[in-house]
């Protein structure tokens, strides 16, 4: 028998392993989930919404954290029933418990609590000497059995370490007494050797950093196993509200910690520049300051700091890199998404290289790869790689008349990871989702093949086979998109192919996904959530070694979905149209006293001021198109996509000024006033046209009635004339060459920018014309004065409900609304077949004016009331279940 | 006891097969599980098989010696569901769980002394079985509701604290905690094991049996075979493997990866098979053993026998199969 060696790994585990071995890359460990740290996550735990606090894990592990950290630690909380209730959480959460877990808590009972929860070997966070050896030993024991590792804080009975030589005394101490009396695993031991402040103009602060490296070193050096850990925020601590040097200091205290072994820490990827990117002058301050080289280092780095206050990390124009390799300038451009150089480095790179395509597939191909594998960690943003993408396009579209002339010799030259089909649905126009998934598709270099809008499920298939593609992804947004992917769906299942089906969009759902189009392919479909999610996807459907198990996993999961979605169903039980509509809301129409509006008959609108518009703009679903996730302003104060937030706000407004003062843009609108009164669920309107909605049908608490839009309008036998009213605006008209331009010249980036912006101001015009409806034109709300956020918060008198979403889902009735109003002719937007309006960028709807009139969303309608709509739309039942089919409350 | 650690880095160790698949055979009734203290109990009793080392002691000594004449190493106590937790379901309390473990590893021991002294060169040992309990841990019951649990890491331990004491009084030369579908039922028990231990001053082999639920590879609450044997390694363990669920041949991925991976003994002992549309296991024992020998080929176990489905039959055929194979090496390592 050979000789036993000492395994030293730290070897952890979730529901996969992590293994943690001398010469493994630095362990990230995700910070969010602390509420010491995470003012968001303490406000989410606090106020018991753990949902929400689960997604906070999941972006941190989707992110790239190795390990999660989750701190309960508040006064105001009870630390042990939270972290007890998070830890249950996580476990029912495979995308989050597939990593070990660090229990993170001063409080010994809040750890045992923990402890008791996970079945994977996790890290407790921590013990130390503080209470001392007794007490250091007990808890020791217990973590041992338990089977977790543990983070020792140098800290004893006389306090905190704080210089070399009490580091050393106590990590050694503490290491005696864990390896000799509790025959604790070395492997398992982590010291935390404390991160101080450094620069903080105390002299005894001076060799803080310097001290924790060397300490590092030593316990590496002398203390066989044993692991270094810390929390490098510390370090900068009196930098605070100076990014750029904040970020420069922490980049430098991981390169250097690392070098002296650090093995693992808390850190927060968006606050850390590249090493490599950081600036000389300020590397060389700050690191005069971590390694204490020189008596006046800090004061040479707070003059800079002075210097460059407020500047974030890209604002100082720095021409450095371009003395850099010509590999090197390409892959700095694509990961700072920098186009100023791109033909100059490109045609220079080719010149070196013997073809064309090896400038794709080498330099070009290496940054794409860094920006894949960044966004992958959650160390870049979607804003980011769009821009990315556009240099590498650009680089692309430049190399391409030296490849095709090359491929004439030649022949083939696809180095793609594997071609995808994207389309937006028949009936459907909206495609920033989609555009934004091709994106970032093909930054992970597979082959886009985006046949655009409203394309027929005919024409989808027939590209696809005659591309050979391997995976098709349908978007859509609009309620009827939804019947549309499930006719694609069935047309493929019946050619008999099996290509990948991927999902997206926003009215898409896991469970319309699950329950609708899953059952009638039998080849792979998977909802798609979002564009970062795409990636994992389609990748795992295009391994030969990852498809069958990431098929059987969705086929499974979506199987049992449609279990517990029958079985809740059953629960949730429904009332009988008539019991509906005799709860219907209590309106004494005695007292009420409709307002004749001012303008009678219709008003157009030909070209709308626009900057009018731009106060107006709800900034908050613009962040969302760009998957940046929090409510404007706040959101530039986030920590991880504050930064990147602003960025985006900043071109948009850039666009924006363009956009108004070279009237790029025209915005048009109609509106128009009825006579009406409602009968039943139906409004009559005096000349003749009758618009149909319908009500609410699943069951309520005592006091809360079933609404419908009708029950707002005054009915006949009230004897009071009542009115309704109508509109269509749009903020796209003039869009088209725009987006061509900006895909000639293959910038996605500002392609997406535009048409969300044209979004953001259709939805502005919406609420702008909505007050001037209120004030003037109708004129039920003469004195109505609000603040533009008490506006977005709805807190004025009257709806504008839009056909086809929630309080009247019925997408068919805006054919009726469009004609009243003349709206191709008048707003210049037409319907689709599917009632989808074009340009994308527009909204209908109607004006209710009655005082209690409100939101609400129809959602499930049963049998006996689809019969009764069909009867009042004069339809057949087929059609109006075809139209109405989300929100059918059985099986049809 | 002779040291059982020696043994394993010399031969391939059998453990016996089925217990519930024999007792079937002898179709007993309601009386069979009663005796005059349990006369008068308010709950039917039948099928409570750990309820017959005490009421058909007869019964179960007959099956434990059919093993050693087949030629098992260990048998197994008939205590899989021998804790507080399991024999609510029959609202047994916790003197009956003592008497269980402890009369089941009394009769078990009797019966292995026999053989032992038959042929001192064949040692026979007794594992005190520990099944998974009826509850889990780290998952709710309630799909709608994710964060319950229906039972708790302390009681779960004090449950097996209770089993573990009298099984050890009882008797046995292991504690084999096995059939682990969740594993933080299974760290509770270790737990329970080691305060025993610490109490005492008196170590015991531990043996950790855990179950694939199916072609994923991982066990029921979720992890992969690396992680459940990272999050037990914590303890000296005699040995690790995998039990029940899945048939021999799709056991073996699984078991490469504890035989590379783990510093541990490594033992299986899959079903006869899966089991028919009528839920019966009718692999044969040359097949079954046929499956198996592929394990002693690679060098993958030191332990090897049978779960549900396998019988006496089985048990002879893989003895005699595994006489002719080494055993699985210990990988070098401590502090694994």
């Amino acid at each position: 028998m050979g000789q036993t060696t000492e395994d030293y790994t730290l070897k952890l585990s979730g529901l996969e392993p992590l293994i943690i071995f001398p010469g493994s890359n630095f362990i990230n460990v995700g910070e969010r989930t602390n509420v010491t740290g995470s003012k968001k996550f303490l406000k989410l735990i606090k106020e018991g919404q753990f949902e929400a606090a689960l997604d906070v894990a999941k972006e941190q592990v989707q992110g790239g954290a190795q390990i999660i950290d989750i701190n309960m630690d508040e006064g105001m909380i009870d630390g042990a029933e939270s972290m007890v209730k998070f830890l249950h959480l996580i476990a029912s959460e495979p995308d989050i418990s597939r990593v070990p877990v660090m229990i993170d808590s001063s409080k010994w009972e809040i750890i045992e609590a923990g402890l008791k929860c996970v079945q994977g070997k996790c890290v407790v966070n921590s013990i130390s000497l503080k209470g001392g050896e007794e007490e250091f030993i007990k808890q020791a024991r217990t973590v041992k059995n338990f089977g977790a590792a543990v983070i020792v804080m140098l800290f004893d009975e006389k306090g905190q370490a704080d210089n070399l030589p009490r580091r050393i005394e106590i990590a050694e101490r503490a290491y005696k007494i864990l390896t000799q009396k509790v025959h604790f695993p070395p492997g398992d031991i982590i010291f935390d050797p404390n991160i101080f402040p450094v620069a903080t103009g105390m002299e005894e602060h001076r060799k803080n950093a310097l001290d924790f490296f060397n300490g590092t070193k030593w316990i590496k050096d002398n203390l066989p196993g044993a692991k270094v850990s810390g929390g490098v925020s510390n370090v900068s601590f009196s930098f605070r509200g100076n990014d750029k040097v904040r970020e420069a200091m922490h980049s430098a205290f991981l390169y250097h910690g690392i070098k002296h072994g650090m093995d693992m820490g808390i850190v927060n990827p968006s606050q850390l520049e590249v090493y490599d990117q950081i600036d000389k002058e300020l590397l060389e301050y700050v690191e005069d300051v971590l390694l204490d080289r020189r008596d006046d280092a800090t004061e040479r780095l707070l003059e800079y700091a002075e210097k460059v206050k407020g500047k974030g990390k890209e604002k100082v124009v720095d021409e450095e890199w371009r003395k850099a390799s010509v590999e090197e300038r390409l892959s700095h451009a694509l990961v700072k998404g920098i186009v100023d150089f791109i033909d100059i480095d490109t045609e220079e790179a080719r010149q070196k290289s013997e073809r064309p395509l090896d400038v794709i597939e080498g330099p070009l191909m290496a940054g794409m790869n860094i920006v894949g594998d960044l966004f992958g960690q959650g160390k870049m943003f979607l804003p980011q790689v769009v821009k990315s993408a556009r240099v590498m396009k650009k680089a692309v579209a430049y190399l391409m008349p030296y490849m095709e002339e090359e491929k004439r010799k030649s022949g083939n030259m696809s180095t793609s990871q594997g071609k995808i089909l994207l389309a937006t649905v028949k009936g459907d126009v909206h495609d920033i989702g989609k555009n934004i998934v091709g994106v970032v598709l093909a930054c992970n270099n597979f082959e886009i093949i985006d046949l655009g809008v409203m394309v027929p499920a005919e024409k989808i298939l027939e590209a696809a086979q005659k591309n050979k593609v391997d995976v098709i992804g349908l978007s859509g947004l609009i309620t009827p998109s939804l019947d549309e992917m499930v006719h694609m769906a069935k047309e493929m299942e019946r050619l008999g192919i099996k290509i990948p089906l991927l999902i997206g969009g926003a009215t898409t759902s896991r469970a319309h996904t699950a329950v609708k189009i899953d059952p009638v392919y039998s080849g792979p479909v998977i909802h798609v959530l979002d564009a970062s999610k795409s990636v994992p996807v389609v990748q795992s459907m295009i391994s030969e070694e990852q498809r069958p198990e990431a098929l059987k996993k969705f086929k499974s999961e979506y199987e049992q979905f449609r279990i517990d979605y029958k079985n809740r169903r059953k629960d949730k039980s429904a009332v009988s149209l008539e019991k509906a509509r005799e709860n219907k809301i209590k309106i004494d129409w005695d007292l009420e006293h409709p307002v004749a509006p001012a303008v009678s008959g219709i008003k157009v609108f030909d070209d709308f001021p626009l900057e009018e518009l731009r106060e107006r703009i709800d900034w908050t679903p613009f962040f969302l198109t760009w998957e940046l996730v929090g409510k404007y302003p706040a959101i530039f104060e986030d920590k991880v996509i504050g930064t990147e937030a602003k960025k985006l706000f900043d071109d948009a407004n850039k666009l924006l000024d363009e956009v108004i003062s070279k009237k790029l843009l025209k915005a048009k609108a109609v509106i128009g006033f009825w006579p009406a009164n409602s009968k039943g669920d139906d409004v009559i309107l005096q000349n003749g046209t009758t618009f149909s909605f319908l009500r609410q049908q699943s069951e309520k608490a005592a006091d809360q009635p079933h609404l419908c839009l009708a029950d707002f309008i005054a009915p006949a036998e009230s004897g009071k004339q009542d009115y309704l009213g109508g509109f269509a605006v749009t903020a796209g008209i003039g869009i088209e060459p725009l987006i061509e331009k900006y895909e000639k010249d293959h910038d996605d980036y500002h392609s997406i920018m535009i048409k969300a912006i044209a979004d953001r101001l259709a939805e502005a015009l919406a609420e702008k014309m909505h007050e001037l409806v209120r004030r003037e034109y109708w004129g039920y709300a003469k004195n109505e004065n609000l603040s533009n956020e008490e506006m977005i918060k709805e807190k004025y008198q009257g709806i504008r409900p839009a056909p086809g979403y929630p309080a009247c889902p019925d997408h068919t009735e805006k054919r009726k609304l469009f004609d009243l109003l003349q709206a191709e002719k008048n707003a210049g937007i037409t319907l689709t077949e599917n009632f989808a309006m074009y340009p994308a960028a527009a909204v209908s709807g109607f004006y209710f004016s009655q005082a209690q009139s409100k939101y609400f969303a129809v959602g499930k309608i049963q049998k006996d009331q689809v019969e009764d709509y069909a009867k009042r739309k004069n339809e057949s039942i087929d059609y109006v279940e075809k139209w109405l089919s989300p929100n059918l409350g059985y099986d049809n | 006891m002779t040291n059982i650690r020696e043994i394993l880095k010399e031969r391939i160790l059998v453990l016996d097969g089925a217990m519930g698949t024999m007792i079937q055979r002898h179709k007993l009734e309601e009386k069979d599980f009663r005796n005059e203290a349990l006369a008068n109990h308010g709950h039917p009793l039948k099928g409570n098989n750990d309820l017959l080392s005490i009421t058909r002691p007869d019964v179960i000594k007959g099956i434990h010696r059919l093993y050693l004449e087949a030629g098992a190493d260990i048998i197994e106590t008939n205590t899989f569901s021998g804790t507080v937790i399991a024999q609510a379901d029959y609202h047994l309390g916790a003197e009956w769980v003592y008497q269980i473990n402890f009369q089941s590893a009394k009769i078990a021991r009797e019966v292995a002394d026999e053989f032992t002294k038959m042929n001192p060169d064949k040692p026979r040992f007794v594992a005190g079985s520990m099944g998974p309990t009826t509850k889990l841990a780290s998952m709710s019951p309630n799909v709608n509701d994710p964060g319950y649990r229906a039972v708790t890491f302390d009681e779960l331990k004090e449950a097996f604290a209770l089993q573990v004491k009298a099984l050890i009084e009882g008797g046995v030369d292991i504690l084999l905690i096995e059939t682990i579908t969740d594993t933080l039922n299974a760290k509770a028990a270790l737990f329970a094991a080691q305060e025993y231990f610490d109490q005492t001053g008196k170590n015991y082999p531990v043996m950790i049996s855990g179950t694939i639920t199916d072609a994923s590879g991982r066990t029921l609450s979720g992890q992969t075979t690396e992680a459940f044997l990272i999050s037990v390694q914590h303890m000296p363990l005699l040995s690790i493997g995998l039990n029940c669920a899945l048939g021999a041949s799709a056991l073996r991925p699984y078991l490469q990866v504890l035989a590379n991976k783990s510093p541990f003994f490594v033992s299986a002992y899959p079903n006869a098979g899966l089991p028919n549309e009528f839920g019966q296991y009718d692999q044969s024992a040359s097949e079954m053993t046929a499956q198996v020998e592929e394990f002693c080929k690679e060098g993958l176990v030191n332990i090897l026998g049978g779960c549900c489905g396998t019988t006496p039959d089985h048990i002879k055929a893989i003895a005699e199969m595994a006489r002719k194979y080494k055993p699985h090496q210990l990988n070098l390592t401590s502090h694994a």
